[in-house]
């Protein structure tokens, strides 16, 4: 039935991390490093509040923007953690999951023609997203050298004037790199300079373990030209509620209402009551889970060095992206050899781009036992091939 | 005060004080000089008391019954609460001894091999001590988390997929 397929969907390369899951699905007592998602359950205080709401009979729809009281809360959020004001009204849209978020982004503001940049590597479903959407990509390289920084010149090099949308993935997945404001201030020259709108994918900013992230949004002059994107699931280990949100220019919002009503109608309502809990309650949680990510973190930084490979220090979201060119294998069949011979699951860097060959990304949202195991066979594997 | 960097440290010994000062210093950053000074200088000072396993009794077959004893006494003149729970504390068979706000004033954990040895421990022991007015014990059936710790640990562990964006 494959010819029913409409042609661009029929041609949409499935992602890089898909063909690996089916890999690992048919071996036994695999350790995976491979998850994207935290190992923590959600604090119970945000599970209790989900409960109550059922409880309670709250089972129905909820505005298309999303509860107002949660929209509110995040207006509040919003302006304590990062310095914008968002009006709860009209400039946020509650949508399930951030992964909503960034699809209703893409939607709202392409059209056929257009181009969407986007940092390589990054996460999977920018590129999609805006196929999907009639534009095209052009990829901006990052590179281990620079920490894997987006740089305003490597931006200039892919920029087209038929550009219109820059994605902002930081912290990153699957490098864990970061943007500080001085890093961010030559993109927003860039930026108003060329007339772009930037998508801030920003669903990691509360993992950050070298001070306070820096909202591309803050930055003078880019509320309007930024369209905010974030959600619950990684900074409260809240992935299955589904619940995410866009923050905007309010005529962007609207567009993006139009769309979401159209097709998903409202974000669950009990994922909206659990993540007003979150925002009200739960802040504590979420420091205590950041503080372990971070020794984990610090575990594997380390144990990579001492394996005598390039591991540069990821300062965001709970991946490691070691060099593993030293081996002499690519990234595909070190993953692939590794899983094999070690029953290790790690992500081969091209899975998120081009420029991740030469890499594996390792995600940290495990317990310290199942990390120090991990990095054993991993160690044992690399040892045989590098001298 | 402690610093951040210290109380960190402090959370991470107090979660597994197996961890080795070399092992502490690649999850925290800190050097493993710096680590053992400081847990000397915190086990000199009595901030960190102890270093002992959380045992869950239940789970062995050994006979073992707790009860919460909550005490009134009269304080007097020159012997205060202090002084009381001085002499109280040196019974081996009160395991934790805590002063409260309240309905009573002290509250004992004790642990015997039966409810006889911890009933005549209350009437023969801490009932007739002078200033001790009235005692109500309440034994323990059940330990369902102790320290912090979820002591059923039935529960399934919920499943992640094996590799996700």
């Amino acid at each position: 039935m494959n010819n029913y397929l409409a042609s661009h969907v029929a041609n949409l390369p499935p992602s890089g991390i898909r063909k690996f899951f089916d890999l690992v699905a048919t071996m036994k007592d695999v350790i995976s490093l491979g998850v994207g998602e935290p190992d923590f359950v959600t604090p119970w205080t945000v599970r209790e509040s989900g409960i109550f709401s059922l409880e309670q009979g709250q089972t129905m729809y909820t505005s298309n923007a999303g509860l107002f009281e949660l929209r509110e809360e995040l207006s509040r959020h919003l302006a304590t953690s990062m310095g914008v004001t968002y009006n709860p009204l009209d400039q946020i849209l509650i949508t399930s999951g951030a992964s909503e978020a960034v699809d209703l982004v893409m939607r709202a503001v392409l059209a056929p023609g257009d181009i969407v940049l986007v940092p390589d590597p990054s996460y999977v479903s920018y590129a999609p997203c805006a196929i999907l959407a009639g534009a095209s990509v052009n990829y901006i390289p990052t590179h281990a050298k620079e920490d894997f920084r987006l740089r305003v010149e490597d931006l200039a090099k892919v920029y087209s004037p038929k550009a219109k949308l820059l994605v902002l993935s930081y912290p990153n997945n699957p490098t864990g790199a970061i943007m500080t404001r001085e890093d961010l201030l030559p993109i927003a020259d860039f930026v108003t300079k060329h007339d772009l709108l930037v998508l801030a994918d920003d669903i990691y900013s509360d993992l950050t373990y070298a001070g306070k992230h820096t909202s591309f949004a803050s930055l003078p002059g880019m509320q309007d030209r930024t369209l905010f994107v974030s959600g619950f699931s990684k900074s409260y280990a809240m992935t299955g509620w589904r619940i995410g949100y866009v923050a905007g220019h309010k005529d962007l919002v609207a567009g993006m209402t139009k769309i979401h009503q159209y097709t998903m109608l409202c974000a669950p309502i009990t994922g909206q009551f659990a993540a007003l809990e979150a925002l009200q309650s739960a802040s504590e949680a979420k420091a205590e889970m950041v503080e372990a990510y971070d020794r984990r973190r610090r575990l594997m930084v380390h144990g990579f060095r001492e394996m005598g490979l390039d591991c540069f220090e990821p300062l965001g979201a709970f991946y490691v992206f070691p060099n593993i060119s030293k081996t002499g294998l690519s990234s595909e069949d070190f993953a692939e050899e590794l899983l094999k011979e070690e029953k290790v699951a790690v992500v081969p860097g091209t899975a998120f781009g081009p420029s991740g060959e030469g890499h594996i990304r390792c995600s940290y949202a495990y317990s310290t036992e199942q990390l120090q195991e991990a990095l054993k066979r991993i160690a044992h594997f690399v040892k045989l091939r590098i001298s | 005060m402690l610093t951040t960097e210290d109380c960190k440290l402090l959370k991470l010994i107090q979660e597994d004080c197996r961890l080795t000062p070399e092992e502490l210093s690649i999850q925290t950053g800190l050097t493993p000089d710096y680590i053992r000074e400081q847990i000397k200088k915190w086990e000199e000072e009595k901030v960190i008391v102890d270093y002992r396993p959380l045992i869950n009794w239940a789970r062995t077959g050994v006979e073992k019954v707790s009860a919460l004893i909550e005490v009134k006494v009269l304080p007097q003149r020159g012997y205060g609460f202090d002084k009381i729970a001085k002499r109280l504390q040196k019974f081996p068979e009160i395991k934790s001894l805590l002063l409260m706000s309240g309905g009573f004033d002290l509250a004992l954990l004790i642990e015997g091999k039966t409810m006889q040895e911890v009933a005549l421990f209350v009437a023969e022991k801490l009932a007739p001590l002078e200033h001790i007015q009235s005692t109500a014990t309440h034994f323990v059936l059940r330990y369902y988390k102790q320290d912090g710790v979820e002591l059923m640990g039935e529960e399934e562990t919920p499943q992640r997929l094996v590799i996700s964006p």
